[in-house]
Parts: structure tokens; sequence; C-alpha cells
């Protein structure tokens, strides 16, 4: 059952990026791009997402999820430099290429070699970022 | 007349209404670095095929929609060093920030977290610089 319905949340996650242009890097530059000829879409698209996932977390107040366990704990305060570094460096990236994380899976079927040698790329990010993180973050952090 | 915010809008409703099903449901976070990541470091080990289910509904879905479609693209560039140095920005960024867009940005926010809130006024800085610099200075992208 937690496999069907990941299955759906992810597919309806990869459907919705299709859809709204986040897969699109003209769209995603254009809209980091806020000293040139900018366009406004993610605006739509960021305010789109939030509004039933705000909505959500209010249902899960002194609740459990449908299929048991239990909801994320609170959301950590602490601001620390691994957050502001690591955001920058994500950033950075995000804005030479247009791809985040979501988009450069959700188009690895349609985005041909330049999707592939991104993805690749990023997987190798991730690893290396492993023993960084095995020191930086405690453990037990939701993603 | 551009309709491309009816889709934006549409396309968000969507990527919200994923997140709040995984939320509500699996009770889960819709992080995708840190779905995918947590299968590449270990971290991940304790609910392996709800993190393979949820990448391959990501995969799969889209990849139909498109077909259906008649195709899609993504207008990526071609230039090699661009996209291997964005790429390892990505994921290294993306895990030492324990998060990207979706779950910083989509599930943080909405929850009022401030490190959502940090994490995303960030990288939006960081991505408005490297277009301004890389696109307008350089002319590289």
């Amino acid at each position: 059952m937690r496999g069907i319905f990941a299955f759906l949340a992810g597919g309806l996650f990869g459907a919705g990026l299709l859809v709204s242009g986040m897969t699109d890097t003209r769209k995603v530059q254009g809209w980091l791009d806020i000293f040139g000829d900018w366009d406004p879409t993610l605006a739509f698209v960021l305010g789109g997402a939030i509004l039933p996932m705000g909505i959500a977390w209010t249902f899960t107040h002194k609740r459990t999820p449908v299929l048991g366990g239990t909801f994320p704990s609170r959301p950590e305060r602490r601001v620390d430099w691994p957050l502001a570094g690591g955001s920058l460096l994500f950033g950075a990236g995000w804005g030479l290429v247009g791809l985040c994380p979501g988009p450069a899976i959700a188009s690895l079927s349609y985005g041909g070699l330049s999707g592939a040698v991104f993805f690749i790329a990023m997987i190798a990010g991730m690893v290396a970022a492993a023993p960084m993180r095995r020191r930086l973050i405690p453990s037990g952090m939701p993603g | 007349m551009q309709p491309d915010w009816i889709f934006g809008a549409l396309g968000g409703l969507m990527i919200g209404t994923a997140a709040a099903l995984f939320l509500l449901v699996n009770g889960r976070v819709m992080g995708a670095s840190g779905i995918l990541g947590g299968l590449l470091d270990g971290s991940g080990r304790t609910n392996r095929a709800e993190r393979l289910a949820f990448l391959a509904g990501l995969v799969i879905i889209p990849a139909l929609l498109a077909l259906g479609m008649g195709g899609a693209q993504t207008h990526a560039t071609t230039n090699i060093t661009v996209l291997i140095s964005a790429g390892l920005l990505v994921g290294i960024g993306t895990r030492l920030a324990n998060g990207c867009t979706s779950g910083h940005g989509v599930c943080g926010i909405s929850r009022l977290s401030l490190r959502g809130l940090v994490a995303t006024m960030f990288y939006l800085f960081a991505g408005g610089i490297s277009v301004l610099v890389f696109r307008h200075l350089l002319g590289v992208i």
C-alpha cells in the first residue's frame, strides 16, 4: 500500500512539474532572470503548490497518517551554515542550467543527453556530499 | 494573451496535492533531493521501497504524459562543462542544505518552517545572481 501511494504521489508530482513548466529550463531561467526578461510563471507554481500543502499540514495536528506511523516532527528552528551555504550552492547550479532535483528526475525520459549528463553529475554531487553531511547534519532531520 | 500562468498554477496545484497525499497518507515529507539522496548515502535504508516507488512514479508518469502530448522538451543547454558543474552544485548543495525546491520550498514554507523560508530565500538569491553573472555578464548560458 505504501508503495502504491508513493508511486501515485511521485506520478502526480511529476505530472505537475511537466504541466507547470518546471521541467522547461527556459521558463525556470526566465523566472530567475530578474535583471532581464523576467517570467513570473513560477510564482504561480509555488503559490499553487503551497496552497493545498498548507491545508494538509493543518490536518496533521494530533493525528496519524492514513497508513500508520507518525507525521514528521515539528521543523527545526536552527538556521546554520550547511543550510545557508548549501542553498547558495544549489541556487547557483539551478540558475546555471535551470533544473532542480525534482524536474531533473521527472524529465529523464525526454531530457535527452543534456538531462542525463546533469542527472549523473547531480548524483555524483549527492554522493560526494555524504561524508560532509554525516559531520554537519544531525541524523533524523527530514529531507 | 499569455496562458502560461494558468498552466503554472494548475501544475502547482498538482505538485501541492501530490505533497499533501504523500504527507497525509504515507506520513512523509515530499522532498525530491531527500528521497533520492537517502537512497544514495544509506540514510534512507528503512524505507527504500517507498522511495523507489515514488521515484518510479516521478519518472514514468511524466514519460507517458510527454508521449501523449507528442513530446516535451527541457531546452537545457548542451554545454557539457555547464551541465556537469551545475549538476554537482545542485547535488552537493541540496544535500548540505537538507532540501531543495520541493522539500524546503513547497513543504517547508507551507508549514511556516524558518529553515524552509531561509533556504528558499538563499537559493532564489543565488539562482538570480547565477543567471545575472553567467547570462548577462559572461554570456555562457
